[in-house]
């Protein structure tokens, strides 16, 4: 039929044009985590207002899926950078290497505190991280004693350490598709995990075994997965005090009216103490540049001096207003020179 | 015999007939109370969204005394654009501050001074001093956007009341805001920015103009393709194929892909249109493209409906003056049934409008600051902007999210009206 002939050579010529477009791109194209998402952004943001280069594009795909798109292959309709909450793991590497994309410079940008809190109606926790883990896991050593794992049988804060309030355990946090909950699974759950001795001497046997008790959150209903929404976790523990969630520092930062951070081992997550290292439960945040595009997509090398510069990443920088954790100053040296020279990750196993 | 039957049926249906109007009764009433509820909540969510969403229309302005200090902005005299350009106009701004505010001493004071207006206000003196280079040198009073932080205390999003620990802004900022307060130097506008400008992280410069532009795009390329499609579909099957089995496996199948979740088109557009073809992430085009995979079967569905309500008598009266089967659908049958096809073309297009899912899979959730100049330029839609804006940390940004659904569901009213008053005025009834 004519329509149909019409409507096929429109999209054959909008095809073609296409890819005469797709073969020069004239912005940066950044993917990956959601947690870096909103510090990147920033920057790009920055960028585009004060430089002649349009505004990179910044989608939030998660970390993995970051990397997935990253490592798919050199060439403009593959993204420039990818952000991730967490490093690039060896199968990654291997997965980008054997796709042709073997230099790739590694830039981590700061550190993102992962806090437990609850209403500001209600009463503050001072937690350790052997709470949170006997809390939270699906398998804890036998109250009673011995070396037994049991199913978690703890109803109330109080059932776990006799100074927590009677109150019982309701978790907001996230699912596992979460880089926070990976973060907050390896640097709270694990932490208390390790300090059962028995459990301990498990890793250097047994480390599947010891990943899976540690690492395995219950599922009778007291942890609530509460979706990748970190607003609407704070929003519910407004209205439920009785509830405790788990989201990033920017979110506590934003909402001190309504929530209060809970103390782990004692630290309060504070600014000072997730940038001194005091507080346990905190992770670096990273992104990765590919080197073959460096010179080819124009801005990139521009956009890396923006991020690595004192102005957005320094301890006066706009990143830390939007609740970015800084480097020390050496590390952000040592790292702004590494960009500079564009020094390719040489992954350590 | 037969009179004594009668009376018997009678008194049976007497016997009944209370017990009947009662259920009748009920069943009205829970209908009424269905009704009711559904009414209910719609209203509820209106009313939630629209209380938190109506004061993003506004936004708060600081007056400033801006001196456009030459030695400031181009020391050397020679007004050359790139001088200009990129001249250091947050230190216009941060100069007026300290003349406001000379009590102010101290590093750390002085930068929270500076945070009261917004991160975007230099670039409209910038702006300014580019339209008018002659202004170098003058002094003229300007309103400009406050932070995001001191538009929501004016709009008493964050509460003056509670003690200074709990609260964002403090107490020696709160006591500047009551200064420009009482000089009425501070006021609330109409918040134009929030309809035309591009996203933004700082939520006092976000707008919608970018994505609204975005699924411009991405519906006209929707509705480019499928509606000529759709309508040849419909009126192929309709009315010149044959019936057999294999179209019935096709009307199988268009049922079918109704049925689908949207997530997969957003999985084959991937696959086909950016992997196989090489088109481009985060484009309309694409987006288009996949938003009419997911619109086809609702717009064949409807088209066929609407052609199978035009009576017979109408293609046979044409037949027989002598007119050929593609005569009769082309002159008579189309354009009778176009009403509904348009209704049914409306109400998927609104679909697409508010999708998300499949576009997550080709790259248009993602930050764009340009606003899209073609089908061709990265983009997004309104309702990936909601999403965007919803897990943003900013306080401020609650309400920019509610007021994007506020423009969202416009929109989709608008279309909505759209259909029903097609339908109401063109449809005939036989």
């Amino acid at each position: 039929m004519i329509k149909n002939r019409i409507v096929l050579a429109a999209a054959l010529t909008a095809a073609a044009v296409s890819t005469v477009n797709a073969a020069s791109r004239d912005y940066i194209s950044v993917v990956g985590s959601s947690t870096v998402y909103p510090f990147a952004t920033v920057v790009a943001e920055n960028f585009g207002k004060t430089s002649a280069f349009k505004t990179p594009k910044i989608e939030s795909t998660g970390s993995g899926g970051g990397f997935k798109l990253f490592c798919a292959g050199v060439g403009v309709e593959h993204p420039d950078i990818t952000n991730a909450s967490r490093r690039i793991k060896s199968s990654e590497v291997e997965k980008c290497a054997s796709n042709g994309v073997t230099d790739v410079v590694e830039v981590k940008i700061g550190y993102d505190g992962i806090v437990m809190a609850n209403a500001k109606s209600a009463e503050q926790m001072n937690l350790t991280r052997r709470d949170v883990f006997l809390a939270l896991a699906k398998q804890v050593p036998n109250p009673k004693g011995g070396e037994a794992l049991v199913d978690n049988p703890y109803k109330t804060w109080k059932e776990v350490n006799s100074a927590l309030p009677d109150m019982a355990i309701e978790v907001l946090g996230p699912p596992p598709t979460s880089g926070t909950r990976d973060a907050f699974v390896e640097l709270a759950m694990e932490g208390g995990c390790k300090s059962f001795d028995f459990i301990k001497a498990m890793k250097k046997k047994d480390k599947k075994a010891y990943k899976g008790i540690c690492h395995t959150i219950r599922e009778d209903g007291a942890f609530i997965e509460a979706g990748e929404n970190d607003n609407l976790i704070v929003q519910k523990l407004e209205s439920n005090p009785k509830a405790v969630g788990i989201f990033g520092f920017s979110f506590l930062d934003q909402n001190s009216d309504k929530v209060q951070g809970s103390l782990v081992d004692g630290i309060a997550p504070t600014f000072d103490a997730i940038a001194d290292g005091s507080y346990p439960v905190s992770r670096p945040l990273y992104f990765y540049v590919k080197k073959a595009h460096v010179g080819k997509i124009p801005g990139i090398q521009e956009y890396l001096a923006e991020f690595t510069s004192d102005k957005s990443w320094g301890e006066e920088g706009y990143l830390v207003d939007k609740g970015m954790i800084p480097m020390p100053n050496q590390e952000r040296n040592q790292f702004a020179a590494d960009v500079k020279g564009l020094n390719v990750l040489k992954l350590t196993k | 015999m037969s009179k004594q039957e009668q009376i018997r049926t009678m008194d049976r249906v007497n016997a009944t007939l209370k017990q009947r109007y009662g259920r009748e009764r009920r069943f009205r009433r829970f209908g009424f109370f269905a009704v009711l509820l559904g009414l209910t909540f719609v209203g509820l969510m209106f009313l939630s969204i629209i209380s938190k969403g109506y004061s993003a229309f506004q936004q708060t302005r600081i007056l400033m005394d801006i001196e456009f200090t030459e030695s400031i902005i181009d020391p050397a005299g020679e007004r050359e654009y790139a001088v200009l350009s990129s001249a250091n106009y947050a230190g216009l701004i941060k100069q007026s501050l300290r003349a406001l505010y000379p009590e102010v001493k101290g590093r750390k004071e002085k930068r929270e001074l500076y945070a009261i207006v917004s991160n975007g206000a230099p670039l409209v003196l910038r702006e300014k001093v580019l339209a008018d280079p002659a202004l170098i040198g003058t002094r003229t009073q300007l309103w400009l956007p406050a932070d995001d932080d001191i538009d929501m205390l004016i709009k008493g999003h964050i509460d003056r009341t509670v003690p200074e620990s709990e609260r964002r802004i403090k107490d020696n900022v709160v006591a500047w805001i009551e200064k420009l307060e009482a000089d009425q130097k501070i006021e609330k506008f109409f918040n134009l920015t929030f309809l035309t400008g591009g996203d933004s992280r700082e939520p006092e410069l976000a707008g919608i103009g970018g994505a609204v532009m975005g699924s411009l795009y991405t519906l006209i390329i929707t509705l480019l393709l499928s509606f000529p499609m759709g309508v040849a579909a419909a009126v192929y099957l309709e009315e010149f194929a044959p019936r057999n089995r294999w179209t019935d496996l096709v009307e199988v199948n268009i049922n079918n892909l109704a049925a689908v979740p949207s997530i997969v088109f957003g999985l084959l557009g991937l696959a086909v249109f950016i992997n196989f073809f090489g088109l481009p992430r985060s484009a309309p085009l694409v987006g288009g493209m996949v938003l009419t995979l997911m619109t086809l079967p609702t717009i064949i569905i409807a088209s066929r409906a609407a052609l199978k309500a035009v009576p017979p008598s109408i293609r046979e009266a044409a037949l027989g003056v002598g007119a050929s089967k593609m005569q009769a659908v082309f002159h008579h049958v189309l354009p009778l049934s176009m009403p509904g096809m348009l209704t049914g073309t409306i109400i998927g297009m609104a679909q697409a409008l508010g999708e998300t899912a499949p576009l997550l899979m080709i790259g248009m959730v993602a930050f764009i600051v340009d606003i899209p100049g073609g089908a061709m330029d990265p983009a997004t839609v309104l309702p990936v902007q909601i999403f965007l804006w919803a897990d943003s940390p900013e306080r401020a940004f609650m309400e920019k999210t509610s007021a994007a659904i506020m423009v969202l569901l416009g929109f989709l009213i608008v279309m909505n009206v759209l259909a029903v008053i097609l339908r109401k005025r063109f449809e005939r009834r036989w």
